[in-house]
């Protein structure tokens, strides 16, 4: 493979504290050198001049929907969805059809990733048995076969003794349990926020109270276990609290947050607007503030965006029925550089942090660094560059968002993994 | 004057100019319906088409008399007859009845916005006739035209809606047509079957119903809808009654000329006394005379007043 010379971008990596302008040199698919006035021969010169270089952005919440759902998205589609939004890498639920709940799934998943030559996928396997919450999965032979965590998201592990055991059988791998925390039985039918809106739109809410009984039983039992519990698509703000106070104890707890429950509200349901149906619902005004407090003071570990493709006709229903999700690869990186790092909510060493460096951590797979030796995954981003949302020109098959036709500034032009192109923007 | 939208999808997007239009249209249309000849020429030529994915004889026949009333060719389809359970998606089933070109869709569906997201979809004007727990604006509307009948105004009126208001569109719709007509609104039910927020909307909150009655002009029952009870809402039928019932007794607390309504089915026992029902405040009838009436000018407004 030819070596590839980065010249004169920002270089930021929050796992070294760099920031600075350099070039960066990338040898058989590691990184190699990073200093001022480079010019090894014979390699490709990548003219970085107004770019950032970043270790390579790391989704760790998606949903490829294959096996089984490849008319939602295939393993393919979904990492080169990723690979066009600036993600190197992904981890992708287990809630496909089978689950990916045993050691041939993962193969099969990492295999057909291997193929698909977009971003790199870190397999999840799934908490229990067919996700159906009442025996552990075979997480060993999953874990010696690649997969870096479990979770059966999607749905909530319901029962309290089956979480215990696997979270403590967890310990063994010491690999984290990823919990979608929700308590069904509080919302028979609920399809948005409990409050106002879902008040003055006849909708059936879920309260928040849903998350939160759900994070705090978790971290009791992650101090029970010892386990490492990593708290997926944290919306409100007593959930986050929740999280706040067991870091404050040193109990190994992380959470990640999305695009969409950071910058939307509940109010995005009027008009019953099936793109703005997610689970967990869009929030509050309030909870909103508090996700961007945590963002800032580090109660966040991550940015994930919980992509989630559904095929067209099933989002074109009447809310009660139309599916829960929407995408997030391809806006993702957009949306962090315009609304959160422009208005300087977060600085933009922060912001890698939430989408690189930290999600390596959690799910304790190299990458997140720009550390001469590790493997050479970054993405180049063009702060300047103006991004307009166009679903209809999505490489994921998912379409729908809510942001659509949103107007941003700053997007990826350059996924890099092991040294390797596998996104370019013309 | 006529309406602003081609739709009658909810209370909340009519203005009180609007309101009153309907109202004043559906007074010349109860004429009609005093006739011995029942049937005006208005809607001649036009078709109107009752999609109904959730049972209901009453508001059904009573659209259906009113396109009827109006010359209208009016054909029914009912969720059991239909397509729907033959797994056909909700948009699909209207693209085909947009295809067969009717000028009006009166919907009633189960889910909360259905009407919303077929009128952004046909040509076809669209009414709501319920929509899950979110409005049934052609309720509102006659008891709206049943309180100016006995009242003779809409303003200034202590209205009292007693019941399931978690569930009830009747109640949104109602709360929204009365507010905006200068009404104050009281709602008294267990807290379990009060919405969040619920006085965002403008209306008093009174739990305890004894309280809540006092000097109302008008005192409006929800039914208790047992088929959406799938929670446990409150303990029993008989604490229920005991608390929220209508009773002779509670109609006392009342202004003397208190006007007693309710949307119907009633469930006897269970949230109003016989008594009270069949008693002399009791609207209950008139609102189903003038149901056809006020449908009447809703149809003529949407496809006949060009
Ligand atoms: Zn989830």
């Amino acid at each position: 493979m030819k070596s590839l010379l980065i010249r004169g971008a920002r270089i930021v990596d929050p796992s070294q504290r760099i920031d600075r302008v350099s070039d960066l040199f990338v040898d058989e698919g590691r990184i190699r050198a990073i200093d001022e006035g480079l010019s090894p021969e014979g390699a490709e010169v990548v003219d970085a001049r107004g770019l950032i270089a970043v270790p390579g952005l790391i989704d760790m919440h998606v949903h490829l929907r294959e096996p089984g759902f490849e008319y939602k998205e295939t393993i393919a589609s979904g990492t080169a969805a990723a690979a066009a939004g600036g993600f190197a890498a992904v981890a992708a639920m287990a809630n496909t059809d089978p689950p990916n709940d045993c050691a041939a799934v993962t193969e099969y998943i990492l295999e057909k990733a291997h193929r698909a030559g977009g971003a790199r996928v870190h397999p999840i396997g799934a908490t229990t048995r067919r996700m159906e919450g009442k025996e552990l999965s075979e997480m060993g032979e999953m874990v010696a076969a690649g997969a870096v965590a479990v979770s059966d998201d999607g749905l909530p592990v319901r029962d309290a003794n089956v979480m215990r055991r696997a979270m403590e059988y967890a310990t063994i791998f010491d690999i984290p349990v990823i919990e979608h925390c929700e308590t069904p039985e509080l919302h028979p039918g609920g399809v948005m926020n409990e409050g106002y809106w879902s008040t003055c739109l006849g909708l059936r809410g879920i309260p928040r109270a849903s998350e939160e009984i759900s994070v705090r039983r978790n971290v009791i039992l992650a101090e029970t276990t010892g386990a490492r519990l990593h708290v997926a698509h944290l919306s409100t703000k007593g959930a986050l609290e929740a999280v706040r106070q067991a870091k404050e104890r040193g109990l190994p707890v992380t959470c990640e947050v999305t695009p969409h429950h950071l910058l939307l509200t509940d109010d995005s349901v009027r008009g019953y607007d099936t793109r703005a149906k997610m689970k967990p619902p869009l929030v509050t005004e309030e909870d909103l503030e508090a996700l961007l407090e945590g963002l800032a003071d580090g109660t966040v570990d991550a940015i994930a965006t919980d992509h989630a493709p559904h095929h067209e006709d099933e989002k074109q229903q009447d809310f009660d029925h139309a599916p829960f999700g929407i995408v997030g690869l391809e806006t993702s990186v957009s949306l962090g550089l315009d609304r959160l790092v422009r208005p300087g909510i977060i600085s933009l060493n922060r912001w890698i942090e939430l989408m690189s460096t930290g999600p390596a951590r959690i799910l304790g797979v190299e990458g997140g660094t720009l550390a001469v030796g590790a493997p050479a995954d970054l993405t180049l981003l063009d702060p300047e560059r103006p991004f307009r949302v166009e679903p209809s020109v999505f490489v994921s098959k998912g379409r729908s968002t809510p942001f659509a036709d949103w107007e941003l500034q700053g997007r990826a032009v350059r996924t890099i993994v092991s040294g390797r192109s596998v996104f370019t923007l013309p | 004057m006529t309406l602003a939208s081609h739709h009658l999808l909810d209370i909340e997007s009519l203005s009180p100019a609007e309101i009153e239009l309907v109202l004043e249209t559906s007074t010349s249309f109860k004429e009609v319906g005093e006739r011995a000849i029942k049937k005006v020429p208005a809607l001649r030529g036009k078709t109107v088409i009752n999609l109904f994915f959730e049972p209901s004889t009453r508001t059904r026949v009573s659209f259906e008399i009113a396109a009827k009333r109006l010359s209208a060719d009016s054909i029914n389809v009912s969720s059991a007859g239909s397509s729907v359970v033959k797994g056909e998606t909700l948009l699909d089933t209207v693209k085909n009845l947009e295809a067969m070109a009717p000028d009006v869709i009166v919907m009633r569906h189960p889910s909360s916005g259905a009407p919303h997201f077929v009128a952004r979809r046909v040509e076809s004007a669209v009414v709501n006739a319920g929509d899950g727990m979110h409005e049934h604006p052609t309720q509102a509307l006659l008891d709206a035209f049943t309180i100016l009948e006995a009242k003779g105004r809409l303003s200034g009126l202590k209205v009292v809606i007693v019941g399931d208001l978690l569930h009830s569109r009747v109640f949104r719709s109602n709360a929204r047509l009365l507010t905006k007509m200068g009404s104050s609104v009281t709602v008294t039910a267990p807290r379990t079957l009060l919405p969040p927020f619920v006085e965002r909307l403008g209306v008093e909150v009174i739990t305890a119903v004894n309280d809540a009655i006092v000097d109302a002009d008008v005192v409006m029952m929800l039914r208790v809808q047992k088929e959406r009870m799938e929670g446990a809402f409150f303990p029993s039928v008989r604490e229920y009654f005991n608390l929220y019932a209508l009773t002779v007794d509670r109609l006392k607390r009342a202004k003397q000329d208190v006007i007693l309504m309710h949307p119907g089915p009633l469930n006897r026992g269970l949230e109003i006394e016989s008594a009270v029902a069949d008693g002399p405040y009791s609207l209950i009838l008139d609102q189903v005379t003038n149901g056809v009436a006020v449908r009447m000018a809703i149809l003529y407004l949407l496809a006949g007043a060009s």
